[in-house]
């Protein structure tokens, strides 16, 4: 389980101009700003749920899940994770966690993997046959073959990416702090890699904290979502909600068979999208079936598709709606 | 639920075979360490040139050879470069990544530095000590008692040492760059620990200041127990102040990262 009460953390950041009067003048006289970067968010996440964590560049996500695995001691607030406070770093809290930074390697670089992993499995204090059985079940849902025998800074992203995932869990934690785990990665790997996650969440029953800029990935893996934007909360709950309490309304893609002009199109729903004879249109939830049965029925469409409105669109309107809110009441 | 130290001390034998691996995955550098820790000789020439006109206060030219060689085995058995590993890894905020495994690592560098120093003195210890057996073997102590206490002498150097590096790292926590106070760490370390010269020939307000410091306990200690014999008495007094000066520099050490750590931002990661 995971719980934030009320959870800030502050940096203390120099600021400076540009340029060499800037920099003496700093030498004399420096300006530091304090930055916010988590200010009084609350959350609880029970044991087994895959949660995803939003919020655009800067809004605090990585800070937070850095107090969480307790890497930085937070400004105030409560913070409990398995029943531990992260930054005192219980043995048992570092045994029952794991972090994973789709930027940051913690894989030796000159040597393989499986040394890494040697090393973990020493330090965890994995017991031998535990650590075979481990390291066997990851080596096949990850693919991973040879890979742990070649030295790391031979591997490709992708391949590293699948290595440093073995590594995070090789003691077997039950809490996820899942920091961009595709970023870079192919269509394939990312594939891959939320199907790992999302088969490892049902086998041990873990916990998942997500963030990644791959609204896919989201989609695909986390039910619930937790959005904070300039540090502050701004949305906690199921995803679908969501969707359906910021913007109701379908996005129905189709093929034409006969051609038709766009006025014809916007008697159906608003045109998000016209490619020859590909179109998306905008289509509210209570004219559905009438739109459905038109395109299908009259027109012979193809390849229809209806899809809920992208999860970027849903963030971007409500990150638009929280900076006004803000600014209105500042 | 098995004790951290029980663990600890479990893990070792495997961090230093890691340790050992990633020396040689770093050969190149490596060799360029080992040819940076020949100071010593240029000093052993310097000075032998002096002394072969007459002793140079009470050393004689075989008394110069015998402690500059005695110099470089200890240096590097007891050299340590944890100050620069912490403070970059703090800076770049690759930190992180060890405070996520439940070891102290503090534990972890010190396992990585002791499984180098067989490489370390690969080239070096054996041309020393050949060089030092023929040429200034008159002047080393011949009691096999004060020998023997050149062991922990030597591993109670190295643990001073270390344990100073690791505090002057952290430091990194506070001020983003800690280059320029290493300089003046090495500065002082390589005039107060005997390092550049033998400390008695030194001004005597100078070698009243080295005896405040941890200084001397890192590498004088050691080359004075090799090269000067001396009543056992003295020499197991020269232990226990390397007793006391490795407790304190453990305590400092873990004082300062723990301190440190309050401030630590990880960024970047």
């Amino acid at each position: 389980m995971i719980r934030a009460r009320d959870l800030t953390k502050h940096f203390r950041v120099h600021k400076r101009g540009s340029g060499l009067a800037a920099a003496l003048k700093s030498v004399v006289r420096r300006k530091y700003e304090l930055v916010k970067a988590v200010d009084g968010v609350s959350f609880e996440i029970q044991r087994g749920e895959r949660v995803g964590f939003l919020g655009p560049n800067g809004a605090g996500k990585t800070t937070t899940l850095k107090v969480l695995s307790g890497l930085l001691h937070p400004t105030s607030g409560e913070v409990e994770v398995e029943g531990f406070v992260p930054f005192r770093r219980a043995p048992e809290l570092l045994s029952a966690i794991t972090l994973v930074m789709g930027q940051k390697s913690q894989l030796i670089w000159d040597l393989p993997p499986a040394d890494t992993y040697a090393m973990n499995r020493a330090v965890f204090d994995v017991p031998q046959e535990a650590f075979e059985r481990a390291l066997k079940e990851l080596t096949e849902l990850l693919e991973l073959g040879d890979l742990v025998t070649k030295p790391t800074r031979q591997l490709s992203l992708g391949e590293r990416m699948k290595c440093e995932l073995a590594a995070a869990l090789l003691h077997g934690p039950t809490t996820l702090f899942l920091d961009e785990p595709t970023i870079g990665l192919d269509v394939a790997m990312q594939l891959a890699i939320r199907d790992f996650v999302r088969d490892y969440n049902q086998r041990h029953e873990a916990t998942v904290l997500l963030t990644s800029h791959y609204m896919d990935d989201v989609v695909a893996l986390c039910p619930r979502i937790i959005v904070i934007d300039q540090g502050k909360l701004i949305h906690d709950g199921d995803l679908r909600a969501l969707v359906k309490q910021t913007d109701p309304d379908k996005r129905v893609s189709f093929t034409l068979v006969t051609p038709r002009a766009d006025d014809e199109l916007v008697k159906l729903g608003a045109i998000l999208k016209r490619e020859g004879q590909r179109a998306t249109l905008r289509v509210g939830e209570k004219d559905l079936p009438a739109v459905v049965g038109h395109l299908l029925g009259e027109w012979k469409a193809t390849d229809l598709a209806i899809e809920d409105p992208p999860l970027e669109e849903i963030l971007r309107v409500m990150f638009g709606k929280a900076r006004e809110g803000r600014e209105a009441s500042s | 639920m098995r004790s951290a130290a029980a663990r600890t001390v479990r893990a070792i034998p495997t961090l230093l075979r890691i340790g050992l691996a990633e020396t040689v995955a770093y050969r190149a550098e490596f060799i360029v360490w080992i040819l940076t820790t020949t100071m010593p000789l240029i000093m052993l020439g310097l000075w032998t040139t002096v002394a072969d006109e007459g002793p140079f206060q009470a050393y004689r030219s075989e008394d110069f050879v015998a402690y500059y060689l005695a110099m470089l085995i200890v240096r590097n058995l007891t050299g340590s470069w944890v100050a620069w590993q912490v403070s970059e890894e703090i800076r770049l905020g690759t930190m992180s990544m060890r405070l996520l495994r439940p070891l102290h690592p503090m534990v972890a560098f010190a396992t990585s530095h002791l499984a180098a120093i067989p490489f370390r003195g690969l080239i070096a210890i054996p041309v020393a000590v050949a060089l030092l057996v023929s040429s200034g073997a008159s002047a080393l102590t011949h009691d096999p008692a004060q020998l023997a206490l050149l062991i922990p002498s030597i591993a109670l150097g190295w643990i001073i040492g270390f344990a100073c590096l690791f505090a002057l790292g952290c430091l990194a926590f506070l001020v983003t760059q800690t280059s320029a106070i290493g300089n003046i760490y090495f500065t002082l370390f390589g005039i107060l620990s005997g390092y550049l010269l033998p400390l008695d020939l030194l001004p005597s307000w100078i070698s009243r200041v080295a005896a405040c410091t941890p200084f001397p306990s890192m590498l004088g200690t050691p080359v004075r127990l090799l090269v000067h014999p001396m009543a056992r008495g003295d020499a197991l007094e020269l232990l226990a102040i390397q007793g006391a000066w490795a407790v304190g520099a453990i305590a400092l050490a873990l004082t300062a990262w723990r301190v440190g750590l309050r401030r630590y931002e990880a960024v970047g990661a």
